[in-house]
């Protein structure tokens, strides 16, 4: 009995055709809440285990439970992990969804789903496996109240057979999965991954061209989150005071620094903690007692996303005028208001650039990776404190959320910089200090911390208008002084931001600036361009802003330079404007997604070939 | 030309060593007669005769009249102005960052009970080891004169405009929800504020201090119920206190009949000598309805509402270090090498 069901009129390349290895991606079509998340974490981890370049997408609702949900894995040989918009492999779990999942797909990817769904009937030039998930549960799941969480298994045992994914990872993937203590659970799942393995190797004949196989492209990589990441950045960095409101995508990063602080962060001496944690009860008092906890010397930081930027702003603009470090991790999703908050955006990036009334401006970190969410964690604590003023480190839900793979992160050797603080014994030597005085040339004054025991040591920090002495003034000359001293610092800023990743193209007439995550879909479409359009093409990721001066640089360099944005109103774009010679300006264009999901090569490719006019 | 050599009397100073003067701070701009005046004048003289190192003291405010009175006390002190309403949130950081730090919040009724209700509560329910005095006057001073929420129901602007709506009990709130010092009381009463500030000072927990501080400019005339007049005739004092320092020689007597006796966290002691009222601070459930009696009366109860040395505080629930974590050195803060690498070894 032949499982192929394919329409005979119109048949797709049997067992016979071409192989396609390690180039592909799967997509899973589960509702949330079923337990999914453990297979699809246990496909993933079972490639990379193999050593094949591998990312895992989470498409999500925001919602508990009985929503559509998707998670896309992608194995790159390229080492490409960037989204694929293309699926080859569909497992189609959800009844919902699965009708309009099938119609998505391009000719001869496959299908395994759920056998009542019947999709078979819908096309003919897909490869159909339908699996018996009810029945197959049964034998080896006794208990009924547990088959939801663990049917799912079965597709991870089904696709493994199909894809020629080795069982043994698939085992060693779940026991990490569930550790130690959840033994039993991953017995039960074990043996529901083998059952649908077993079913698969007696049942279908393979006719799909897609195939993994063992590489050695992982070897001691880590697969991580950029939150997680982030809060091991914290970590490292010293954090001594964090505060934080729940919010999607940004509470795990929280969460995994909780956890990771009640591990490390006590002393072994005495058992106590060297840090704070609270909860507070907005994102108003959230960055409060962020900014409180800079002013008197912590290292403190929260993180947040788009509506608790927007409730923030108005202590940021303290922040910047009275000068206070504090980081603040932004993990952006799709505004505005409520948007979609399960899914991903650039969307800050102009709001935080300026965020509060009156003149202000704000450095901005932009990491596209865990390594650099790790690194840039650290590299923030520092410049907060050097610059005292906060920082945005800006990720986004793709990068914050999702597992990726990473080089295992370096120790920092540097050692923690604390910036300019006067003690009791400086404020003899010198006989005082000017808490707003640039004595250095750099804008950034000297800060006493409160509890230094010198006469000397007091100054009262205002965000109403004061001199370079802290005192009040509503004067024209001391206001002007002070708005150019800190208009000052944020040019010194350009040097002291991290630097930009720069790739020249020899010969290339056009060249692309994107920052975070749009660099998967960059690079790639960097290689799709040239490959399948003979177009070459440089490209400057900037990873901090102020823009340091390689932006007229490398704009001057070429004809025509795409600046990448996720989001509608080309907000990088925007930001470059407004600092950059018409004549520069000029030579940008946009290429713009915000439709909620990673930004993907096909559709930088496209747009630059459109707008290229080719 | 005198030529006198007349030395100068010996300086007064306090426990240690310093003048009053070390605890003054600049000149006020607030209106001559402003009830935050006498505060200010009071939070100098106790911090001065309990000998409180001003290095030790934070000073936080938010933004109004009220709030700009920092500037005018503890000169030798750090102090930080905030935002409107947000000043628990910056004195909770600041005093997670340095929890040797004596945190002292001065505020307004607009400040805490319109636009920062939400921050004073949650304050409150932590229990954050710190002063909070909220000069209340039931106007917004520094806009001219607008009600704010603590402004009874019936009282009247200058303009004779009647306010409609019931007041917030700032020691009410504070009482119920988890404040472990509270207190009422005036800006004319020198020795019962005296002694209220310094049981705030020796408590270790969060000390509510509602203030009632007449805006002479604009809240002080007929129909109002924050004027001087107004207290004069509506104020019933609780009863008498009296703050004995820890440091004082004096042998704890064993209290007379009527006296009450509170150890403070410090060991220092407070007094209370019931005044013909039986009124017991610390019983909570039965002074809020105490307050509520009153306020349906139209009285100001003022005295040592409620006091529990006892109650655990928020820094101790989170098992923080002894040291202030704001200079905690790198070999604290940063985790070993090995560290990084067990926890890389477990995302392989």
């Amino acid at each position: 009995m032949s499982t192929l069901e394919v329409s005979p009129s119109e048949p797709v390349s049997g067992p016979s055709g071409h192989t396609i290895t390690n180039d592909f991606s799967i997509q899973v079509a589960t509702v949330n809440g079923s337990g999914s998340q453990t297979a699809n974490t246990v496909l993933m981890r079972s490639l990379f285990q193999m050593g094949i370049p591998v990312s895992g997408k989470n498409m999500f609702p925001s919602n508990i439970a009985g929503l559509p949900t998707w998670f896309t894995i992608r194995a790159s040989k390229q080492g490409y992990i960037g989204r694929r918009k293309e699926i080859d492999f569909l497992v189609a779990m959800n009844p919902e969804t699965a009708r309009e999942d099938v119609m998505k797909l391009d000719r001869g990817a496959a299908v395994v789903y759920d056998e009542p769904l019947k999709l078979n009937q819908l096309r003919s030039d897909l490869h159909f496996y339908p699996v018996p998930f009810d029945k197959l549960v049964a034998p080896v799941c006794p208990d009924a109240k547990l088959r939801k969480l663990v049917r799912n298994m079965i597709y991870d045992g089904v696709v493994a057979f199909l894809l020629s994914i080795e069982m043994d990872e698939v085992h060693k993937a779940l026991v990490k999965q569930f550790g130690k203590r959840k033994a039993k659970a991953a017995d039960l799942n074990w043996g529901a991954a083998k059952a649908g393995f077993e079913f698969a190797a007696r049942t279908f004949t393979k006719s799909d061209p897609y195939r993994a196989e063992r590489m050695n492209a992982t070897a001691g990589k880590i697969i991580i989150d950029g939150n997680a990441a982030c809060a091991l950045g914290a970590m490292f960095a010293g954090v001594t005071v964090v505060t934080w409101y729940p919010i999607t995508p940004s509470s795990s990063l929280v969460e995994s620094l909780i956890g990771y602080l009640k591990r490390f962060r006590h002393d072994p001496e005495t058992g106590k903690a060297t840090y704070a944690v609270v909860q507070a009860e907005d994102e108003l008092a959230s960055i409060g007692m962020a900014l409180g906890a800079g002013w008197a010397g912590a290292r403190s930081m929260t993180a947040t996303a788009g509506p608790g930027i927007s409730l923030m702003s108005e202590f940021i603009g303290l922040g910047y005028y009275a000068e206070i470090p504090a980081v603040v991790f932004d993990v952006e999703r799709v505004g505005p208001s409520t948007g979609l908050p399960t899914r991903t955006q650039q969307g800050d990036i102009l709001t935080n650039a300026i965020l509060s009334h009156g003149d202000t401006k704000h450095p901005m970190f932009f990491p596209c990776s865990p390594e650099e969410c790790f690194s840039m964690a650290i590299e923030a604590f520092d410049f907060a404190e050097q610059f005292q003023t906060p920082v945005f480190v800006m990720t986004d839900l793709d990068l914050g959320m999702n597992n990726w793979m990473a080089d295992p992160f370096p120790y920092p050797e540097k050692p923690i910089e604390r910036g300019k603080v006067l003690t009791g014994e400086d404020l003899d030597r010198l006989g005082g200090f000017a808490r707003y005085k640039d004595v250095d040339g750099d804008g950034v004054g000297y800060r006493t911390l409160p509890g230094t025991k010198h006469p000397l040591a007091s100054y009262f920090t205002r965000g109403s208008g004061h001199n370079e002495r802290a005192l009040y003034t509503e004067r024209e000359d001391d206001y002007i002084h002070n708005m150019d001293r800190l208009a000052h610092k944020f040019e010194a800023m350009r040097k002291h931001v991290p630097g930009p990743v720069v790739r020249l193209a020899e010969g290339a007439e056009i060249g692309f600036i994107a920052v975070g995550t749009s660099d998967y879909a960059v690079r790639e479409s960097c290689d799709q361009l040239r490959a399948e359009y003979g177009i070459e093409a440089s490209y400057i990721r900037f990873r901090g802003y102020p823009f340091s001066e390689h932006l007229q640089d490398f704009i001057r360099r070429h004809e025509r330079v795409y600046v990448v944005d996720q989001n509608r109103d080309a907000q990088l774009l925007a930001l470059m404007r407004l600092e950059l010679d018409p004549d520069l300006i000029a030579k940008l264009r946009s290429i713009r997604y915000y439709g909620g999901l990673p930004l993907d090569a096909r559709t930088v490719t496209d747009e630059t070939i459109s707008q290229e006019g080719k | 030309m005198s030529t006198s050599t007349v030395t100068p009397p010996p300086k007064k100073t306090n426990r240690l060593g310093l003048e009053v003067l070390s605890y003054k701070g600049s000149k006020t701009t607030l209106c001559a007669g402003c009830g935050h005046n006498s505060i200010s004048e009071r939070i100098v003289e106790c911090f001065y005769e309990l000998g409180v190192n001003p290095y030790n003291v934070a000073k936080f405010s938010g933004i109004g009249c009220s709030s700009k009175s920092p500037a005018y006390f503890l000169g030798m002190s750090h102090g930080f102005n905030g935002v409107h309403g947000r000043m628990p949130a910056i004195a909770t950081g600041a005093i997670l960052a340095n929890r040797t730090m004596l945190g002292l919040g001065v505020t307004g009724d607009g400040d805490t009970a319109s636009i920062g209700i939400g921050q004073f509560m949650h304050l409150v329910r932590r229990n954050i080891p710190m002063i909070y005095v909220i000069e209340d006057n039931g106007v917004y001073g520094l806009t001219k004169g607008q009600f704010s929420a603590t402004a009874d129901i019936g009282s009247t602007q200058k303009t004779g405009a009647a306010n409609d709506l019931p007041p917030f009990d700032c020691c009410a709130l504070a009482m119920k929800w988890g404040a472990t010092f509270v207190a009422r009381s005036f800006s004319g009463d020198k020795k019962q504020l005296q002694a209220i500030i310094k049981t705030a000072i020796a408590h270790n927990g969060l000390s509510v201090i509602d203030v009632i501080s007449p805006c002479v400019t604009f809240n002080d005339h007929q129909g109002s119920t924050k004027s001087y007049g107004y207290m004069k005739d509506h104020e019933s004092v609780l009863q008498e206190l009296d703050f004995v320092p820890s440091y004082d020689d004096i042998a704890v007597d064993i209290p007379e009949g009527g006296v009450m006796d509170v150890q403070m966290h410090d060991g220092s002691h407070l007094r209370i000598r019931k005044l013909g009222r039986d009124y017991d601070p610390t019983d909570r459930l039965a002074g809020l309805k105490w307050l509520e009696d009153a306020e349906a009366k139209g009285e100001v109860l003022t005295g040592v509402l409620y006091v529990n040395p006892d109650k655990p505080m928020f820094l101790d629930m989170l098992n923080l270090a002894d040291a202030p974590l704001a200079t905690l050195p790198q070999t604290k803060t940063r985790p070993s090498r090995e560290i990084l690498e067990e926890v890389l070894e477990e995302l392989r």
